[in-house]
Parts: structure tokens; C-alpha cells; sequence
């Protein structure tokens, strides 16, 4: 049997037609035909499919408006959409199910100057702390699938060197993994610290490259300016390029819980991400 | 003996000439007779009650606003105030004794705002409005002095001024202040009552509003008999409407109550703030009292209007502009341009967007913005900017059909006009 189903011609019937295609391309009709031969079925065969169609798709046409956080958030999935965009050399990050304590930050240091981006700080500058935390918990509580992410392009030798990296950093400079505080699985945890999977490559070298020269700032003791100045550009373009074509795990949420330091290299204190310390919230 | 005379003649005119010079500059004595209360403020028995209301006047002239940097220790002063002359730095305000007022008394600040000087006689840059804040009254002075003194001290310098010559001279300053400002104490009117002259004490005070509603001569200074006429806020690409025509911010036709909930939280049902008005309501006059946002609403509501008139051409609609208004603009604004009320205005027959300037409207397309998250209005609903999706082209064409739509009848927006005000970051 087919899968694809086909209303058709449901105006001038007395009964619907549902066309199946199966699986050799051919075409076999069903006729549901029989309990609906009273006149009263007929005419809701004849507008009650279409009508139910209509309504799913009419709200969708208008807009329809909704007194919602999420009708509010139009303003933000305009140029963030659901999973980031990127057009041209403009990007926007995606911001759906990032973990809330870190969207809440970044609310933050946009509006106060910490992260310098014109529009995002006009955007916010009218903005209160508790209406920053109800937009944060929003779009950490999206669900949505991520895109595909980008094809590799490193050879073998630069994705172990890129895979060492983000996996035990490095003792002698005193650069912590990657997953010592981003998760095992570089998913995140919760509520602080992001994901690092599906983000553009160009996304990551700016932040890094944002932090090396002191435009981007976290909360002082700033664990992630120290990092990036430690590492050498060339070790900032492999890495980004290795983790911009990781695919994503099943499972995409940041975790609750760290397991135990691990390696030479300690977990870095950082003032935007206390429960670092911890392993745990 | 006779030249003699002459001499001593001489001497004396040159002495009381340099003496009245200096006294003109300098002078660090008060020019006001009337003696105020000096540091016994303190001894005020409420002194809670009394901070209260320094803390309210602050709120009235919003303070904070520009004694405040971006993510900055509030009222440690240090932001940048742009003029076309060069670049004000605000001062430090807490009690800190050697960056801010700490080792200030109250007449010294009385004279500050009344004066336009510093304690050491320096005349000040009116970039702080002393043009309007001399009308404060000395009591409301001493409370907000009071209350800027009971904040933390913080230790921050205050950064030298980067003004241009020959405006960084205190001369300059002096020829400036000799053509454009006197000491002023405000006087009630007896022709109105009480209400509307207490309207007129916020408005014309503390509310400084004439600042940014009034347009300045190349000098930068206020005609007083132009004041609330409308301007261009120097240096930004904000225009602050006119509250003298009902075509563009005139209140004569407005309810008292629709004005109140306009200044109290940033929405009435048919209006809503934007750009810096709506840091005035944020940071100032949603905490002002209802009466005495009443008060003001009587006052503005009072000034005289000029009716309503069609300004200028009416624009052909752009087949374009419907087109880039129906993928952008239709799921908020409406197909109809009919918004959704409380969430997004109406564009139809809305006067903001109908008023000749039209850099407000390039503005709000190019930035977006939420409206002022108040306490009367506290989940705000926002627009996306769109700078980065349209360019110039595409703006004046969505702008000029939204002009000529829908029964609106004003004149088209032009490119040019646009790539003019994108030109400049606003913030």
C-alpha cells in the first residue's frame, strides 16, 4: 500500500474519493461511499473537508494575532527565526533551547553594553529585567529541530588536533575542554552554559575573535576571554570548523549535572556560570 | 595735582572694570538675595518623607537619563551628550567628596540649577538644561539635593568635556548665556488654576520638555516663544513633534485621561511611544502621580493649537511598497493598516505616520523596537528591524505606499531621505 493520500474532487460527489498511491507508482481508489448516502452527509462532504482545511491554514494565512509571549516574540523570530539564519554575512544566531540562564545573560549584557551589537541593544534598551527573564524561559522551552549541520572540511590530522582540543584542552596553557564545562556531549548545561553544536562557523570564530580583543564581555571572573586569548587563531578556525559540522545528538538538551573534572586541567571559574563549581545547579 | 586726579581716575574705572569682568565670569557668591537653608537639611524631622520626594523630583526631570552610562552606576554620571559643538560629558552626582557632590552644600546646587554654575563659579554647558531647570523651585532643589546625597558614593572621574574651539572657553559660554538665558524663577499664572499651574511648573521645569520640542537656532540655543513647536533632537535622527498641531503631537483634541496613560505607561488606545520619548516615560514619567500627570495633561492639552492640515503632496501608492507590505508589515499592521489594538498601531489615518518630518518613520522601520516595558504596561509587544532586510529603495517605497494607503493622503518618502537618516547610529 501506498503511503500519499489524495483528496480529490470532494465538491461534486456524494461520497470522497481517496486515491492511494502504492508503492509501484500505480494509482487505487477507495470509495468510503456507503454511510454517507444521507442527504445531510452529502453536504458535509461537500464543505465540511474543506471548511476544516481552511481552518488550519486560514490562522496561518491572517497572522492570526494571540495574546502570547510567542505573539510577542515576533519581534525576535523576525530576524532569529526558528533556528537561526544566515543570508549573505549576516547571520543570527539560533536561540531556541539555548538553556534560559544563559539567553537571560546575553538579554543582558546586550542591553547593558557587555556584548556590542547596535541593533540588539536598541531592540532591548526599553526593556526590565523580569520581561528579559520571561523572553529567556521562552525560547529556552522551544523544542524545534536543528538544521543540518555543515559538511566537513578539515582533513583527518586537523580534526584530531580540533577532536583534542575540544575534548582535553590543553594543561600547559591552562585551557580547560571544551566539554569540562559545555557537557560531555557539547550540549550544554543547564542553566548557564551553551550548547556549541549548531552554530555557524563564522558564528563562533566572531565570539571568539569578540573576546580575544575584549569587545565581548561576561560577567567578571570571565572564564571565556581567558580561553580565547590563550588559544592561537589558527586553533580558534579548527575548532569552530569541527564543531560547526558535528551533527547534533538525539538528544539536543543541555544537561543537569557535570560528571567529575576530568583530565590535567581544572574547571575554570566563571562569574556567569557559578554552578560551574558545583557540577550541578 | 589735577593730573593727579586724572590718574587716580583712570585707575579706578580700569580696577572696577576688571572687577565687574571678573565679577561677570567668575563671581562665586549667589546673584539670588533670598538665603536658602543651608546643610541643616538634616535636621528635617521626616527626612524619609523628604527623600521620598527628592527621589520623585528626580524621576520628574530624569535625572538618571543622562547621569547614567549604559549599564553604568546610576547618577555616577560620564555619558556622552552629543552637541553639533562637541561632546558633553555628564558629571558624577553622588556623594562621592571628590568626584561628585560630596563636599557640596545645597545652595551650591540650588545655584547649579538655577544658575547654570558649579560651585567654583564655572558656568556650565547648557547640554544640561539649566535653560529650563532655573524655574525649579529652590524647596524642590533642596529635596532633590538631599536625595542625590543619601545614594552611594562612587568613585568615578568625571571625564573632561571634548568641546570645539572657540566653544570649549568660558567666554564663549559667557556670550552665549548674555544672548540666550536669565535666571528665571517660576511664577504662578493667576489666570489659571491651580492644576494647570502646576502642569506648567513640570512641564516648563523639571520636565524640561521645550529641550527636545523645540528646534534650535546655530547656536543651539531655544527661542522661549517657539518652545513645544517641534524640533529635531541635534545629533540624533529623532524629530520631537510639535505640541502646538493636532498633525503632529497636538494633545488640544485629546482626552485628559488618554494623555495620562500615554506619559504613565508608554500606550493610550491610540497612541504609543517610541524612540527617545519612550526613555522619558521608562525612566521619568511613569512614576510620576496621576495627579500630577494630570496636571500636565491640562497644561498641554491648554496650549494653543493649529488645526489640523493635509502637510504637503499626497504620494501615488507603490505597487512595490504593497508588495513589501504584505510579506513584512500585513501579519502585524494589518492588510488594511488597521493594527491590532494595545499590540500594534493602526497605520491608517495615524497621524505619526502621516506628518511631514518623516524621519521617525524611517527610524521605526530601520531599528524596530519593543515599547517601553512600564509598570502599566510591563510585557510590551515589539517590531523586528528591518535595516538589514530592506534597503534604502526598498524602505521609501513600503513607507511611500503605507502614505498613500488606506485613506492616507501625505507625500511620499524618498530614498534619498532615507539613506540621510540611516546614516547615523542613534544610540
Amino acid at each position: 500500500m501506498g503511503r500519499a493520500l489524495q483528496v480529490t474532487d470532494v465538491r461534486a460527489r456524494s461520497s470522497v474519493s481517496l486515491v492511494h498511491r502504492n508503492g509501484a507508482g500505480g494509482v487505487s481508489h477507495v470509495r468510503s461511499g456507503g454511510w454517507c448516502a444521507a442527504w445531510l452527509c452529502r453536504r458535509l462532504h461537500q464543505w465540511l473537508l474543506p471548511l476544516a482545511l481552511l481552518a488550519l491554514v486560514a490562522p496561518l494565512r491572517a497572522g492570526g494575532f494571540e495574546d502570547s509571549i510567542a505573539q510577542r516574540m515576533r519581534a525576535c523570530t523576525g530576524c532569529h527565526g526558528e533556528n537561526g539564519r544566515a543570508e549573505g554575512n549576516v547571520y543570527f544566531p539560533r536561540i531556541a533551547g539555548k538553556p534560559a540562564g544563559y539567553l537571560y545573560n546575553q538579554l543582558r549584557n546586550f542591553r547593558d553594553g557587555r556584548r556590542n551589537y547596535a541593533l540588539m541593544t536598541g531592540m532591548l534598551a526599553l526593556l526590565s529585567d523580569g520581561y528579559l527573564q520571561e523572553i529567556a524561559t521562552h525560547f529556552s522551552g522551544l523544542d524545534l529541530p536543528y538544521s543540518p549541520s555543515a559538511p566537513m572540511t578539515l582533513t583527518a590530522a586537523q580534526q584530531t588536533q580540533a577532536h583534542t582540543l575540544v575534548q582535553q584542552g590543553d594543561a600547559s596553557r591552562q585551557i580547560a575542554a571544551c566539554t569540562e564545562c559545555h557537557g560531555p556531549a557539547l550540549t550544554g548545561f543547564a542553566p548557564h552554559v551553551p550548547g556549541l553544536l549548531g552554530l555557524p562557523r563564522d558564528y563562533i570564530n566572531a565570539q571568539m575573535g569578540a573576546w580575544k580583543t575584549g569587545q565581548r564581555h561576561a560577567r567578571a571572573p570571565d572564564c571565556m576571554a581567558d580561553i580565547a586569548k590563550a588559544l592561537r587563531t589558527d586553533e580558534v578556525a579548527l575548532i569552530s570548523s569541527w564543531l560547526s559540522s558535528q551533527a547534533l545528538p538525539r538528544d539536543t538538551h543541555a544537561v543537569t549535572r557535570l560528571p567529575a573534572p576530568t583530565g590535567a586541567t581544572k574547571r575554570p571559574v566563571c562569574g556567569s556560570a557559578p554552578e560551574l563549581a558545583q557540577g550541578r545547579p | 595735582m589735577k593730573r593727579r586726579f586724572g590718574l587716580w581716575m583712570l585707575a579706578t574705572v580700569v580696577v572696577a572694570l576688571g572687577l565687574g569682568a571678573w565679577w561677570f565670569l567668575f563671581d562665586p557668591s549667589p546673584s539670588i538675595s533670598e538665603a536658602g537653608p543651608t546643610d541643616s537639611v538634616a535636621a528635617l524631622v521626616e527626612r524619609g518623607a523628604y527623600l521620598e520626594r527628592g527621589a520623585y523630583l528626580a524621576r520628574a526631570g530624569n535625572c538618571m537619563a543622562c547621569h547614567t552610562t549604559q549599564g553604568g552606576e546610576p547618577y555616577a554620571g560620564g555619558r556622552a551628550i552629543e552637541t553639533p559643538f562637541g561632546t558633553v560629558y555628564s558629571s558624577n552626582l553622588t556623594p562621592d567628596r571628590v568626584n561628585g557632590i560630596g563636599n557640596w552644600t545645597s545652595v551650591d546646587f540650588w545655584r547649579a540649577l538655577h544658575e547654570g554654575r558649579a560651585p567654583d563659579g564655572r558656568l556650565l554647558y547648557p547640554a544640561f538644561p539649566y535653560t529650563s531647570f532655573t524655574q525649579v523651585s529652590q524647596s524642590d532643589a533642596d529635596a532633590l539635593f538631599a536625595y542625590l546625597r543619601s545614594l552611594p558614593a562612587v568613585a568615578q572621574a568625571n571625564r573632561p568635556h571634548a568641546m570645539r574651539w572657540p566653544y570649549d572657553s568660558q567666554l564663549a559660554l559667557a556670550a552665549w548665556r548674555t544672548l540666550y538665558f536669565k535666571p528665571t524663577v517660576f511664577q504662578n499664572d493667576p489666570a489659571h488654576d491651580a492644576q494647570w499651574n502646576r502642569g506648567a511648573y513640570l512641564v516648563r521645569g523639571l520636565g524640561h520638555c521645550s529641550a527636545c520640542h523645540t528646534s534650535r537656532n546655530l547656536l543651539g540655543a531655544i527661542d522661549e516663544r517657539l518652545a513645544l513647536a517641534g524640533g529635531t533632537i541635534p545629533m540624533s535622527n529623532w524629530y520631537a513633534p510639535s505640541l502646538l498641531k493636532a498633525a503632529e503631537a497636538g494633545l488640544g483634541q485629546w482626552e485628559v485621561a488618554d494623555i495620562v496613560r500615554l506619559l504613565g505607561t508608554g500606550q493610550a488606545s491610540n497612541a504609543s511611544v517610541a524612540g527617545p520619548m519612550a526613555e522619558v516615560v521608562l525612566h521619568g514619567t511613569q512614576y510620576l502621580t496621576q495627579e500630577d500627570l494630570r496636571a500636565m495633561a491640562v497644561y498641554l492639552k491648554g496650549l494653543p493649537q493649529e488645526s489640523a492640515q493635509r502637510d504637503g503632496g499626497v504620494a501615488a501608492p507603490s505597487a512595490i511598497g504593497a508588495g513589501i507590505y504584505d510579506d513584512q508589515c500585513a501579519q502585524c499592521h494589518g492588510q488594511q493598516g488597521e493594527g491590532v489594538p494595545g499590540a500594534y498601531p493602526a497605520l491608517a489615518g495615524n497621524r505619526a505616520v502621516l506628518m511631514r518630518n518623516t524621519t521617525n518613520l524611517v527610524q521605526m522601520v530601520l531599528h524596530g523596537g519593543f515599547a517601553p516595558a512600564t509598570r502599566g504596561n510591563p510585557r510590551p509587544f515589539g517590531m523586528p528591524p528591518y535595516q538589514l532586510v530592506l534597503d534604502d529603495k526598498a524602505v521609501a517605497a513600503v513607507l511611500t505606499h503605507v502614505r498613500a494607503s488606506w485613506g492616507n493622503q501625505a507625500g511620499a518618502v524618498s530614498e534619498l531621505e532615507v539613506s540621510r537618516y540611516r546614516a547615523r547610529e542613534t544610540r
